[in-house]
């Protein structure tokens, strides 16, 4: 039973992309001129990413617990190039960066992959957060030192650390053994983050727009942040077969979500647009900014786990 | 990230090709023609190295290669770029396709690149690197006369005309080499290269690399001019690697 619920919850997603490749296909076969060509070279591009996203997550999961770290690991690497290589350091913050990237972005995911919820929930806000100031002390060079170490730590903390939140839903404490369940969930919440990005985005597309802050990102409309949290409700409730929740549940949880996604979006625009590029791909051209992917995921992951952790308590406790 | 993810593996696998179809030329050609000295099998070891080198380079420096105005081709030339690092050579030799690869002799300094059995390993096998003593030049025998010998009617060059690695902010002045060996041999087509980000990975004085993201711009090709003036040429040259930084 079990089993059946991934295999349909994978199945269907890949069933669906299947479906909206085909459909974007043959509405880029037919050239009579009323349909926008852009918008369905957007589409078919899209379409492209989210097959490699879903066709390779699906493929961790059935491998197992390992590979799905691990490839959490590797995007989070990644991800944290893109921003430090985007914010400005100085020499005298290399050996500090060397043990950022060597030490603590792999022994967060090895902490994580080993299910050391009391390790990896301090491992980056107390212990790297410590040892980053002490490092660059130690290189003697004071020049607008507090900004320079709040950098560095801000890229470690959303790259790093919140983004490991959601491969951590694998081994939630409360549910030992169960694998299939936990996989699903993580399932779910990528899910729901990606739905509710492109809901987001299809919502914005109606006319009468009211953007809510121009001077950050002038594509997020009210209507696009109110729409798509609606749709995302909605579709959570319908999938809260596939999680531990109920429907009303699984609906705002889906709702937290979005609203998290959300404001992951407007942080990470505010940064760029601070600056001056218009992806973190810019400045590295055909890598596509894998940042610009898992904004919304890093700061949607650590609120979703931490209120999946309460439930399946309270769970536990009501069942024992 | 798809798209481009997908078209960065079939380019790899592209240069993979091109790399052992240029062995298998080579084979063909026999081993009577001059190649027999260096060894068949040694170029195709050093071949083999040499591709998972410049696979390892490609990602743990991140580099994305951009060709502006300009296209991979195997005839001979000179690539000049802004020098921050000791991996500059390695990375920018990596960025070029494999059959090209081949056929491109980095300009290196003899006292980084021969201390050590690794990197003399590396210098000689696989970058096929012309070694310079900067500490002992010979009158009779300038560091551009070696070059010159070196490449004969074949082999491209990568040079770093400032002379030393600078911190990267700005280009240095360019040394004099580049105009003599375009004196001697106006017919090679000089190709600037920018090189950014690279001394944010490996800085002067630091032996750990931090993996950033770097990028690699090929600019268009440019000849030294009948009878142009040795600081002009200099200065022109220097403006076509400091102009590629900001497109």
């Amino acid at each position: 039973m079990d089993q059946l619920k991934t295999l349909a919850l994978v199945g269907g997603v890949l069933l669906l992309l299947a479906a909206a490749t085909t459909v974007v296909h043959v509405l880029r076969r037919r050239v009579d001129g009323a349909l926008n060509t852009a918008i369905l070279d957007t589409l078919a591009h899209r379409m492209r990413a989210w097959w490699l996203l879903w066709t390779v997550l699906a493929a961790a999961f059935f491998i197992g617990a390992t590979a799905t770290v691990t490839l959490f690991g590797l995007i989070s690497f990644w991800a944290l190039r893109e921003f430090i290589t985007l914010t400005p350091t100085r020499p005298g913050d290399h050996r500090a960066l060397f043990w950022v990237f060597v030490l603590c972005t792999p022994l967060q995911f090895v902490l994580v992959g080993m299910g050391r919820y009391d390790l990896y929930s301090v491992l980056i806000p107390v212990y790297a957060f410590l040892l980053i100031p002490a490092r660059i002390a130690f290189s003697g060079d004071s020049k607008r030192f507090l900004e320079r170490t709040a950098k560095i730590q801000s890229g470690l903390l959303v790259c790093v650390y919140c983004f490991s939140y959601a491969p951590a839903l694998l081994n939630l404490p409360g549910s030992p053994g169960e694998y299939s369940g936990n996989a699903r969930l993580l399932f779910f919440f990528v899910l729901m983050v990606q739905l509710s990005d492109a809901l987001q985005y299809a919502w914005a597309q109606i006319p009468s727009k009211h953007v809510i802050v121009p001077m950050v990102n002038p594509t997020r409309t009210w209507e696009g942040l109110l729409g798509g949290a609606a749709s995302v409700t909605l579709l959570g409730a319908i999938l809260s077969w596939a999680t531990p929740f109920p429907p009303l549940l699984a609906g705002v949880m889906s709702l937290v979500i979005a609203l998290m996604g959300f404001g992951g979006a407007m942080t990470m625009s505010a940064i760029k647009r601070d600056r001056g590029v218009k992806d973190y791909g810019t400045l590295v051209e055909g890598h596509g900014g894998v940042l610009d992917r898992i904004d919304s995921i890093c700061f949607a992951a650590p609120v979703f786990y931490h209120l999946t952790r309460m439930w399946v308590e309270h769970l536990n406790k009501t069942a024992g | 990230m798809a798209a481009t993810g997908r078209e960065w593996v079939s380019r790899r696998l592209e240069g993979v090709a091109t790399g052992m179809v240029w062995v298998d030329r080579l084979d063909a050609m026999g081993s009577g023609n001059g190649l027999a000295d260096y060894g068949l099998a040694k170029l195709r070891e050093a071949n083999i190295t040499g591709t998972i080198l410049a696979l390892i380079a490609r990602f743990l420096s991140g580099s994305s290669v951009r060709w502006l105005d300009c296209q991979p081709d195997a005839c001979q030339r000179v690539y000049f770029a802004n020098h921050t690092s000791h991996l500059d050579a390695i990375v920018l030799w990596s960025a070029l396709p494999a059959a090209i690869r081949a056929l491109t002799r980095p300009v290196a300094a003899k006292d980084y690149w021969d201390a050590g059995r690794v990197r003399r390993y590396m210098a000689n096998k696989v970058f096929n690197a012309l070694l310079i003593d900067r500490t002992e030049i010979k009158v009779h025998q300038s560091p551009v006369d070696l070059m010159i010998q070196a490449i004969g009617d074949k082999y491209s060059l990568i040079v770093f005309p400032e002379g030393g690695r600078s911190s990267g902010n700005e280009i240095g002045e360019f040394k004099s080499g580049l105009y003599y060996l375009c004196k001697k041999r106006p017919d090679l087509e000089l190709i600037p290269v920018h090189i950014d980000n690279m001394n944010r990975i490996l800085p002067r004085g630091e032996v750990l690399p931090v993996p950033l993201l770097s990028c690699i711009t090929f600019g268009p090709p440019m000849w030294l001019e009948r009878g142009e003036p040795k600081t002009d040429f200099l200065r022109r040259a220097r403006e076509a690697v400091r102009r590629l930084k900001e497109v």
